[in-house]
């Protein structure tokens, strides 16, 4: 039954050692199970040099475990590794698609499609290079259960002016995981690109990029169990080939003269300066970690998660709980408001508990407008998440209750 | 472990804040947000001939923390000169607040001296010193 109650999944999080502590927000960041942190070490302890250049031994053993790491990301993912290139997160990776494939691709009077719950870092990319060309963007909207409509998306592509579709995986703060598949198809079906933000989905849910067909897929190893200071894109070859380079300056080089520079092939084009090594080797550890779990037990231990939190929460009073009622069409994530006290003042007093959740706007201020408030709580979920989490997490409104509650 | 931060003065301000709603034609207006949780403020003046706060009204929403803030000094500049205003500094709000104040909730104790001081002056003015980094450690520490 979705509602019983649920163990974590046996997992090793040192940080979660500490007395007390009830981790809520993985869709912020994630906590780092002992494997990475070991694959970390272990890295930086016995096997680091720079990648690329060194003919030494320490240095070819590296290079291997820096490929290695790349090979493991991308088939996590059913991606090509020459198709993955290594970015500092998943909003360089967005902004990547703006400055490298935007101005060649997109012009005046053509249109950009986004959704309503985007996260800032899909949003203001493609406002700035709408007005940098003359585009113009257009909204699709969510309704009353946090889902968009496909039949509104092909009302927008009917004119053939729209060159991108970019769109959530899923949603950070409603939790809608979106139909990718279909929205891509009808995208290139009316001859425009697609990129989807995976951030919410990659670490959560079996994610095929080559089955979902987008032209770019993005997504960032902190919120996957890795290191911060890593993100993904996923190009297709023909669409990244075609692209000039983003930034640009040591290892994105094939020759450089005093008149001119011939670029290196994928996925190195795209990846200006040392990368982060080590990080690439704890990421590649993450979703081996991930990997020996089972996504779709993964994916299942959360849903189960997420269908006790949506259970739990309707009973708290005076709370309004956002996007899709089913736990079937959601990520792990629910973001909620309370009638007596504000969002910040809820994750003061549950914080008091070590209650630890994310208040604000969750970098979604346009969302934040159309659902009417002006910032939510949300608990986010992760595979070492149980149900007693959210009993703490329901325990502690109640002391918010105490508190607030005949306002 | 108490509620200090709840303490039932801020309590009863954030419930029934003073100096609360609209004002028809003030004299000094301003309005500001706070990034980091989306808070709003708007405060309104009128002001006599010799530059002194008659009245004062604030509209917006916002954590407990930033209404009772701003219902605390909205009480207090009445019959300050505009100068006198613009010239008050963090302690002005922390000591009516009489609680400990976490760096990461410093803007919302701040927000209405800022907006406050920003009508006062009739630009916008700085956040208070040592509010800029939300995430800077209690006590002013650099990180």
């Amino acid at each position: 039954m979705a509602t019983a109650s649920q163990t974590a999944l046996a997992v090793d999080f040192p940080i979660l050692g500490q007395e007390g502590l009830v981790y809520l927000d993985s869709a912020a960041t994630s906590q780092k199970p002992r494997v990475v942190l070991d694959a970390l070490e272990d890295f930086l302890a016995h096997h680091n040099a720079n990648v690329h250049r060194g003919v030494y031994p320490l240095a070819i053993d590296a290079d291997t475990r820096f490929s290695a790491g790349r090979a493991q990301i991308a088939a996590f993912v059913g991606a090509e590794p020459a198709e993955t290139i290594i970015t500092k997160n998943a909003t360089e990776a967005i902004n990547l698609v703006r400055y490298s494939w935007g101005p060649g691709n997109v012009g005046a009077g053509d249109a950009i499609v986004l959704t309503e719950a985007e996260h800032h870092s899909n949003i203001v990319p493609w406002q700035q290079l709408c007005s940098q060309v003359g585009a113009e963007l257009r909204w699709l909207e969510v309704d009353d259960e946090g889902m968009i409509s496909l039949d509104q998306l092909d009302e927008f592509l009917a004119d053939g002016r729209v060159k991108m579709v970019a769109v959530t995986h899923c949603s950070n703060v409603l939790g809608t995981i979106n139909p990718v598949e279909e929205i891509v198809a009808r995208a290139r079906a009316a001859g425009a690109a697609s990129l989807i933000d995976g951030s919410q989905a990659a670490p959560h849910m079996p994610v095929n990029v080559n089955a979902i067909g987008a032209d770019f897929y993005v997504w960032t190893g902190h919120k996957a169990y890795g290191p911060t200071g890593i993100g993904l894109l996923h190009g297709r070859r023909e669409l990244l080939e075609a692209m000039p380079p983003f930034l640009t300056g040591g290892d994105m080089i094939k020759t450089v003269s005093f008149d001119e520079t011939t670029f290196n092939e994928l996925p190195f084009k795209f990846e200006a300066g040392t990368p982060p090594i080590a990080e690439v080797v704890a990421l590649g550890a993450a979703v081996e970690f991930i990997t020996e779990l089972g996504i779709e037990r993964v994916r299942a231990h959360e849903e189960a998660i997420t269908a006790y939190a949506l259970a739990s929460l309707k009973a708290v009073p005076g709370i309004t709980i956002q996007g899709p009622s089913l736990a079937e069409q959601r990520g792990g994530l629910v973001s909620f408001t309370l009638d007596c006290a504000h969002p910040h003042d809820v994750a003061e007093i549950l914080g008091r508990d070590q209650v630890c959740v994310r208040a604000g706007h969750h970098c979604t201020q346009p969302l934040m407008k159309k659902l009417g408030v002006g910032a939510t709580t949300r608990a986010s979920f992760a595979v070492h998440t149980s149900t007693d989490d959210i009993d703490a997490l329901v325990g502690s409104l109640g002391r918010v209750i105490d508190i607030f509650g005949d306002r | 472990m108490d509620d200090a931060l709840y303490r039932e003065e801020i309590l009863e301000h954030y419930k029934r804040p003073h100096n609360f709603g609209p004002m028809e034609t003030p004299d000094r207006e301003s309005f500001d947000t706070n990034p980091l949780c989306g808070d709003e403020l708007r405060v309104m003046l009128k002001v006599d001939d010799n530059d002194v706060v008659e009245e004062v009204r604030f509209e917006g929403h916002g954590c407990a923390i930033s209404q009772a803030s701003a219902s605390m000094i909205s009480d207090e500049i009445k019959g300050m000169k505009l100068d006198d205003l613009a010239r008050l500094d963090r302690s002005a709000v922390l000591d009516l607040l009489g609680i400990d104040i976490s760096a990461t909730r410093m803007k919302c104790a701040l927000l209405s001296l800022k907006v406050l001081k920003s009508a006062a002056i009739g630009t916008l003015a700085d956040w208070e010193p040592d509010t800029v980094d939300a995430a800077r450690p209690a006590g002013g520490a650099q990180l």
